[in-house]
């Protein structure tokens, strides 16, 4: 995986079987007691140190012009989102057009990276994107992300799962959005979640052969411990993962930033060693400007500045972006705007 | 042994809470020879910004409560008004250097002002609403609603009858406040707050800040979230351009009033903070 001259992010390594690399890094070969031994053997998580140094992160100054252009950076950032079981084609679309723009009165506000919706509304917001449907293959466009594999709880049958993820991809979705088997990683059964994922990640496989992304959630908020979220990082980042997230949005405690500032280390330590870029998302509970500011700060911190763009780092939101829009327009006009000046979605 | 005084502490009252002002910032309070009296905390736009976040999201709660209801927790404040009358007359004794008769009398005008307000609560409606004549078979029906947030700036020579005065109108109708207590006298305001949160009135249905209205009033009255301005204690203050910019957003505004009979009782301080809301209903089933 390579940043091309335009700055696109360009993978080339996708059609690598995701087991090799993870046998490269294992050194070895790649067996249930070999990745058991191998994600034993992290370290443990300092957690004093992890919550004291998000706290620290969260206490940086941000001046306006700083501001300015933070509040840009989160709205190309976002995964506009909506799952509920009450989603309708016509939600979708809603959800579409405030994607491409967000704040009417506004038409220099950026689009926001994503919608992301259930399997079955793909099609409506591919319908609804039209020409703007794609993050690279148009000009202003934005994705279409679709849970898959269950979500959020993941309890199916690997067949389900996999025909799930493979009816989003060939409905048009750009990225898939998969929960890992709690159950199963609990227990200490690696190898299960391991072979899950890499199954989910072949059925990704779109007919011309590219890959829709994969985003791998760990549902933090069930995993326990830290030391338990750094494990599941790596083993989702071994199994082909392109993106790590949270949570579903659906368990608390949802997205925190002691355990986003821990995923981002994890990728970063992943790119040192191998010089391949992972993105990471945090979703669910990030609902104010100002928080989703100190998550640019963890990212930049952390992982580099190179992390703050749509292909390496997104907010997974629905009522984060309002709220931007009115800290948006509280920089441009000079005084506090509120809720009746944002559209509702 | 000897007794160690213990000052109190005034701090801001926003969403139910007691906090001090995110600025960090006091000013002193000093009595009517300009002995220190008190430090209270001066609050900073972004006290303000977070008061009509409070104020906000206490208006579904509180519009949406019976009139009758709204009467009934409002009399209560009266109840407990009553029990802490000396705490009340000894604060405007020292602030206001009055005599205790013309404290006790300004108390007492408080405390009947508010009953009188608290009263209104299930009868404003009817009295301003109406029941219209239409040419068709339809039954058409006015009736006001509360507007939403009110930002106050009380009235500044007054401590406590003028702010009950300012405050208790826009209550009745289902208002929630943001309001500006008098820069100098700001204590019974405060005293009150302690009152408010051992009532029955929900957490940021009154929001009461400390500190210099000229600083903060600004803010509340371009502010695009609040729907009304009260600039009855605004007189001091560049009232003009504060009217200019509540029509930005397009809000509801009472002027500045001096002397004696600012914010004088009236069933027009309640009528005023509401939006009539007319409904057609058809007589065809009856």
């Amino acid at each position: 995986m390579f940043l091309s001259t335009t700055g696109v992010l360009v993978t080339i390594d996708r059609l690598v079987s995701p087991a090799s690399r993870a046998t490269e890094v294992l050194g070895g070969e790649l067996t249930e007691s070999s990745l058991k031994s191998y994600l034993n053997g992290i370290s443990g998580v300092d957690a004093v140190g992890l919550e004291s140094r998000a706290a620290d992160l969260g206490s940086r100054s941000i001046k306006t012009t700083s501001k300015a252009w933070a509040l840009d950076r989160i709205i190309s950032l976002i995964d506009l989102t909506t799952l509920e079981g009450a989603d309708t084609p016509g939600k979708v679309r809603s959800l579409v057009a405030k994607g491409l723009t967000p704040d009417a009165a506004d038409p220099a506000c950026p689009r926001v990276a994503a919608v992301c919706v259930y399997g079955d509304m793909v099609p409506a917001a591919v319908e609804a994107l039209g020409a703007s449907h794609g993050l690279d293959e148009a000009p202003g466009g934005i994705n279409v992300a679709a849970v898959a594999t269950a979500f959020p709880s993941g309890r199916a049958s690997l067949a389900v799962k996999l025909a799930d993820t493979a009816d989003a991809v060939a409905a048009g979705a750009d990225e898939i959005d998969m929960v890992i088997d709690r159950g199963a990683f609990l227990s200490g059964r690696y190898g299960q979640v391991f072979d899950e994922i890499v199954a989910v990640k072949e059925a990704c496989r779109r007919s011309d052969g590219s890959f829709a992304h994969l985003k791998v959630i760990l549902e933090t908020g069930e995993l326990n411990t830290y030391d338990n979220v750094r494990r599941a990082s790596w083993l989702s980042i071994l199994a082909g993962g392109d993106f790590i997230k949270t949570s579903t949005g659906k368990v608390a405690p949802a997205a925190t930033l002691p355990v986003t500032l821990l995923m981002l280390e994890v990728v970063r330590d992943w790119h040192r060693l191998t010089g391949e870029k992972i993105g990471v998302k945090p979703a669910g509970g990030i609902r104010t400007s100002k928080d989703a500011i100190k998550y640019l700060v963890a990212v930049a911190e952390t992982a580099g500045e190179e992390w703050l763009q749509p292909h390496l780092f997104r907010f997974g939101a629905s009522s984060l972006l309002n709220d931007v829009l009115m800290q948006r327009q509280k920089l441009a006009s000079g005084h506090y705007s509120g809720a009746d000046y944002v559209t509702i979605d | 042994m000897s007794h160690l005084a213990v000052p109190k502490t005034y701090k801001l009252y926003i969403g139910g809470k007691f906090p001090r002002s995110e600025s960090g910032r006091v000013y002193e309070i000093v009595d009517a020879s300009g002995e220190f009296l008190a430090n209270a905390a001066h609050a900073s736009r972004k006290d303000a910004r977070d008061a009509v976040v409070a104020a906000r999201a206490a208006v579904s709660g509180w519009s949406k409560a019976t009139g009758y209801n709204r009467g009934q927790v409002l009399y209560r404040i009266a109840e407990l008004l009553e029990g802490r009358r000396a705490q009340f007359v000894d604060e405007i004794v020292r602030s206001e250097g009055v005599s205790a008769a013309a404290a006790t009398a300004q108390v007492d005008e408080a405390i009947d002002r508010w009953i009188w307000y608290a009263g209104w609560a299930d009868k404003y409606v009817q009295v301003a609403g109406n029941a219209n004549a239409v040419s068709g078979p339809y039954f058409n029906i006015s009736v006001p609603e509360p507007t939403g947030v009110v930002a106050i700036v009380a009235p500044q020579d007054s401590s406590l009858v003028g702010f009950i005065s300012a405050v208790a109108p826009a209550l009745v109708a289902g208002n929630t406040v943001v309001v500006i207590a008098a820069e100098r006298l700001p204590l019974s305001a405060i005293s009150l707050a302690e009152v408010l949160a051992t009532s029955d009135v929900p957490g940021g249905v009154v929001n009461i800040l400390t500190g210099s209205p000229a600083e903060i009033a600004p803010w509340l009255a371009s502010h695009a979230d609040v729907n009304a301005l009260d600039l009855v204690g605004a007189g001091a203050l560049d009232w003009v351009q504060l009217q200019i910019d509540a029509a930005e957003t397009l809000k509801r505004v009472f002027p500045p009033e001096q002397g004696s009979d600012a914010a004088a009782p009236s069933l027009a301080r309640i009528v005023g903070f509401t939006e009539t809301k007319t409904v057609w209903h058809t007589k065809s089933l009856i």
